[in-house]
C-alpha cells in the first residue's frame, strides 16, 4: 500500500458518495487514530435545482415535482407547498379536507420515521432493527396507500382541499393497526432502545448542547432532543392542529439517544393525532373546486410547517402569472446539516454512523 | 459484443486445442513419469468397473491407497476438508434461514424447491462467475495470496479435531494447543489482505481485526486452561473421556462462558463485528475482495467457524458421548449444532460495539475472570470436586 503523508499521523477519509454509509452525499473525515478531528460534508451529489424548475410548472404541475425531494414524506414538503399557494390562489379549503390532510401528514411523519429507524439500526450493526420498522412501516404505506392511490409519492393535497375522501372502514383498518403498533413499540424498546449495548453506542455520544442547537439553527427533533420546546404544529398551529391535544417529547440530554427518543416518542403522538382527527371529523366536501387556470394575484406567501425532519419553510412569490415567480424551499434537512460537522468533531471514528444518522439527515431534501 | 456465434466459436477453437495439445501433455504423464516413479495407475478395465460398480469402486481405491481408510480421504473428505466445508455452506444456510424467522422474514426460499436448501450451490455459483479484481496498486502476490492462506488455516484447524473415538485425522498428546497455535496465524492473514488490498478502508478495518483478535486469543487460551487442570490432559480425546460423567460446562461455567465470547470475537460476528462494520468501513478487510477470492475468505471464515463450534463441544459439552439410543457421531452433531445456533443468535439481538469498548471488555474483563476460573479449576479439582 502507498501511503500519501498528510502531515503527522492523521488520514483523509472519503466517506462517500458509493458508500454504504453515506447515502448520496459525501463527508471528507479526517482522522488521527480513532478520532474525528475535521469532518467536512460535502453535499450537492443529487441538486437538481427544484426551485428553478418550479418557476416554469404551474401551480398544480408542481406538487408532483416538489415532493421528489423527499418523496419519503411527501406531505411533509407538499403540505407547506399547497398552503403557500391557497394563499397566493386566496382558496380555502373546507373543514374536512383540513382534517384528511392531517390524517395524511402524521401518517407520512410515521412513516418517514419508520424509514429512519430502519436505517438506524442496520447502522449500528443491528439488522433485526432493520426489517422490523421495514416490515410495520408497509402497513402504514398501506393505510396512505388507501387514501392516497399510491405507495410513497402522494400528490394528494392540492389547492382547495385534498384530492380523494378517505375510503370506507378506513378508521377500523386504522385503528387496528395502531393497536397493533403500539405493541411492536414496546417490542422495540425491549431489543433495540433498552439494549445495553445499543445504549453504550449513543449515550453521551454526539451532544449537541442547548445554546449550540440554537446558534447552528437546528430544526425538528434533533431540536427538541437538545432540550427546547419547539413545534411549529404547537407555535404556529396550521390545519386544524389547535383543535387535538398532543405532546411534544422534549428531552434535555441532546446525544444521539435522546435524538432517537424523541422520534419514537413521536410515532406515539402521531398516532394519538390521527385518532382524535378521525373522531372529529364530519361528512361534508372535501375540496373547494377551482375553474379555469390557476392564477394567482402578484405578491408573497410564507408558510411553515413541522415536516417529518423539521420545519419546512415554503416562499412563494407570485406575478399574477401561471407559474409562481419566485418558489424558496428552507428544507430542515440542510439546516441540521450545519449541526454535523460540529458533532463529528471528537469523536471516535465508529460512532459517526451513529451520529450521522441520529440528525435523520435526508441528502436530496437538502441539495434539492 | 460478442455475438452467440462467435462464442460457440471460441468455445470450439478452445476445444480443439485442447485435444490437440492432450497426447503432448498426457503421454509423457502416461510414459516417462508416471513408470519412473514407480506409482501403480488403475489400469481402463479397472477404472470403468468403478465406475459402474460403485462397492468394487472402494475397494479399488483401498488398493491403490486413496479408501475411505487411508490418510488421504481423511484429510480430503472426510472428517477433513470436503466435510468442513459443507457443513460450512451449511452453517450459512442454517444462519439465514434462522435470523430471517427472528426478523419475521422467510430468508432463502426458491433454490432447491424445499426451503432454498440449495441457495449455497446456487450462491457459489454466482461467486464463480464473477469477475476476479485486483486493484490496480494492490500487492499482487499477497493479494492472491490472502484467500489461500485463510482457507489453508482454516483446513489446518480441522487437523487434530476429533469427531467420535475412531474419527478423527491425526492424534496427537497436545492436540488442544496446535489449534490455538494455528488460529494465532489469523491476524497475519488479514492483515497481509489489508495491507495489499492498498484500500484505507480495507487497513483500518485490518488493524482493527488485529486489534481485536489478539486481545482476545489471550483470553481464550487461559479459559481452556481450566478444562486442562480438570482434566489433566492436552490431548482432545482424553479431555473428552473424562467428562463421562460430568460435562465440563457444569464446573467450568465462567470458562465455557469467556470461551463462548472469544468465539464470537475470534469470528468477527456481532456483536464483535467491528473489522467489518459496513457503515464505517464499507466491508472493512474484505472491501477489494471480489467474485471467488471473497468465496475463499467467506468459506475460510466459516470453516473456522464449523472448527471453533466444534472445539467448544469437545471442551465443554462433552464431546460424543450421551444416551446410547444415537451413535457417537449423532451426538456430537446435535451439540455441535446448539453451539452453532447460540453463536449465530446474537447476530439477531445485538447491535456493534466500538473497539475502544470491545478492547477494554478483553484486556481488563476478560482476561481477569479468565484467572479467576482458572483458581476455580484449582480449589475444584485440591478439593476432589472432580
Amino acid at each position: 500500500m502507498q501511503v500519501v503523508n498528510q502531515g503527522g499521523d492523521q488520514m483523509v477519509l472519503h466517506v462517500g458518495p458509493q458508500h454504504p454509509g453515506s447515502g448520496h452525499f459525501r463527508i471528507i473525515v479526517t482522522i488521527d487514530g480513532d478520532y474525528i478531528v475535521a469532518a467536512k460534508p460535502d453535499p450537492g451529489y443529487v441538486h437538481r435545482g427544484a426551485e428553478k424548475m418550479a418557476e416554469y410548472r404551474t401551480y398544480i404541475q408542481n406538487i408532483p415535482h416538489l415532493e421528489r425531494p423527499v418523496i419519503i414524506d411527501a406531505t411533509g414538503i407538499t403540505l407547506p407547498y399547497v398552503l403557500a399557494a391557497e394563499r397566493i390562489l386566496d382558496v380555502e379549503s373546507p373543514e374536512r379536507a383540513q382534517y384528511i390532510r392531517m390524517i395524511m401528514a402524521e401518517l407520512n411523519r410515521i412513516i418517514s420515521h419508520l424509514y429512519w429507524l430502519a436505517i438506524y439500526g442496520i447502522f449500528l450493526g443491528h439488522s433485526t432493527m432493520f426489517m422490523w420498522p421495514m416490515g410495520d412501516r408497509e402497513l402504514f404505506i398501506d393505510l396512505a396507500e388507501s387514501i392516497g392511490g399510491t405507495r410513497v409519492t402522494f400528490s394528494f393535497v392540492v389547492p382547495g382541499g385534498v384530492r380523494n375522501d378517505i375510503p370506507e372502514g378506513f378508521k377500523e383498518r386504522a385503528l387496528k393497526t395502531f393497536q397493533y403498533f403500539e405493541k411492536r413499540i414496546k417490542e422495540y424498546e425491549e431489543i433495540f432502545f433498552n439494549n445495553p449495548l445499543m445504549k453504550s453506542r449513543t449515550v453521551g455520544i454526539g451532544i449537541l448542547k442547548k445554546q449550540n442547537a440554537i446558534k447552528l439553527g437546528i430544526t425538528g427533533p434533533n431540536l427538541r432532543a437538545s432540550g427546547i420546546d419547539s413545534d411549529t404544529r404547537k407555535d404556529e398551529p396550521y390545519c386544524l392542529y389547535d383543535e387535538v391535544n398532543f405532546d411534544i417529547p422534549v428531552y434535555q440530554e441532546g446525544d444521539s439517544y435522546a435524538r432517537c427518543m424523541v422520534r419514537l416518542k413521536e410515532l406515539q403522538q402521531s398516532m394519538d393525532i390521527i385518532r382524535q382527527v378521525l373522531d372529529r371529523m364530519k361528512p361534508g366536501p372535501i375540496k373547494h373546486v377551482i375553474r379555469g387556470v390557476m392564477r394567482g394575484e402578484p405578491g408573497e406567501a410564507f408558510v411553515r410547517t413541522e415536516a417529518a425532519r423539521g420545519t419546512m419553510f415554503f416562499h412563494i412569490v407570485s406575478d399574477g402569472e401561471r407559474f409562481p415567480y419566485r418558489v424558496k424551499i428552507s428544507v430542515p434537512s440542510f439546516r441540521n446539516l450545519i449541526g454535523m460537522s460540529h458533532l463529528l468533531v471528537g469523536s471516535r471514528l465508529a460512532d459517526m454512523p451513529a451520529v450521522y444518522w441520529s440528525l435523520d439527515y435526508w441528502p436530496v431534501e437538502a441539495d434539492k | 459484443m460478442e455475438t452467440f456465434e462467435d462464442f460457440l466459436k471460441r468455445i470450439l477453437s478452445i476445444i480443439f486445442w485442447l485435444l490437440l495439445l492432450s497426447p503432448v501433455i498426457i503421454f509423457p504423464i502416461f510414459f516417462l513419469i508416471i513408470p519412473v516413479l514407480g506409482i501403480s495407475i488403475p489400469t481402463t478395465n479397472e477404472f470403468l468397473t468403478a465406475l459402474i460398480d460403485p462397492i468394487k469402486g472402494i475397494q479399488l481405491a483401498d488398493k491403490y491407497g486413496v479408501g475411505p481408510s487411508s490418510t488421504f480421504f481423511k484429510i480430503a473428505a472426510f472428517p477433513g476438508f470436503t466435510f468442513a466445508a459443507l457443513m460450512a455452506t451449511l452453517i450459512i444456510l442454517y444462519e439465514r434461514k434462522l435470523i430471517a424467522k427472528v426478523q419475521l422474514r422467510v430468508g432463502p426460499l426458491y433454490a432447491g424447491r424445499f426451503e432454498g436448501v440449495l441457495q449455497p450451490i446456487a450462491d457459489l455459483f454466482k461467486l464463480l462467475g464473477k469477475e476476479i479484481i485486483v486493484p490496480e496498486r494492490a500487492d499482487k502476490l499477497f493479494f492472491w495470496l490472502a484467500p489461500i492462506l485463510s482457507i489453508g488455516l482454516g483446513a489446518a484447524l480441522l487437523a487434530v479435531l476429533p469427531l467420535s473415538p475412531n474419527i478423527y485425522i491425526a492424534r496427537s498428546e497436545v492436540s488442544l494447543l496446535i489449534p490455538f497455535a494455528i488460529i494465532g496465524f489469523t491476524p497475519l492473514v488479514i492483515l497481509i489482505a489489508a495491507w495489499a488490498s492498498s484500500n484505507k478502508f480495507a487497513f483500518i478495518g485490518g488493524l482493527r481485526a488485529l486489534h481485536q483478535l489478539i486481545a482476545y486469543e489471550i483470553p481464550m487460551l487461559i479459559s481452556v486452561l481450566g478444562v486442562v487442570i480438570l482434566s489433566g490432559s492436552l490431548d482432545l480425546m482424553i479431555i473428552v473421556e473424562s467428562q463421562q460423567q460430568v460435562w465440563f460446562i457444569i464446573p467450568q461455567l465462567l470458562g465455557a462462558i469467556i470461551f463462548y465470547i472469544t468465539i464470537l470475537s475470534e469470528l468477527e460476528r456481532t456483536p464483535f463485528d467491528i473489522p467489518e462494520a459496513e457503515t464505517e468501513l464499507v466491508s472493512g478487510w474484505l472491501t477489494e475482495y471480489t467474485g471467488m477470492h471473497f468465496g475463499l475468505l467467506q468459506l475460510g471464515l466459516y470453516i473456522k467457524f464449523y472448527a471453533l463450534s466444534l472445539l467448544f463441544t469437545l471442551l465443554f459439552l462433552g464431546g460424543w458421548y450421551g444416551p446410547a439410543f444415537l451413535p457417537p457421531l449423532a451426538w456430537l452433531l446435535i451439540k455441535l449444532f446448539f453451539v452453532i445456533t447460540v453463536v449465530i443468535l446474537p447476530r439477531a439481538v445485538m447491535p456493534r460495539l466500538r473497539i475502544d469498548q470491545l478492547m477494554r471488555l478483553g484486556w481488563v474483563w476478560l482476561i481477569a475472570l479468565s484467572f479467576i476460573n482458572l483458581f476455580i479449576a484449582v480449589i475444584e479439582v485440591s478439593l476432589g470436586l472432580i
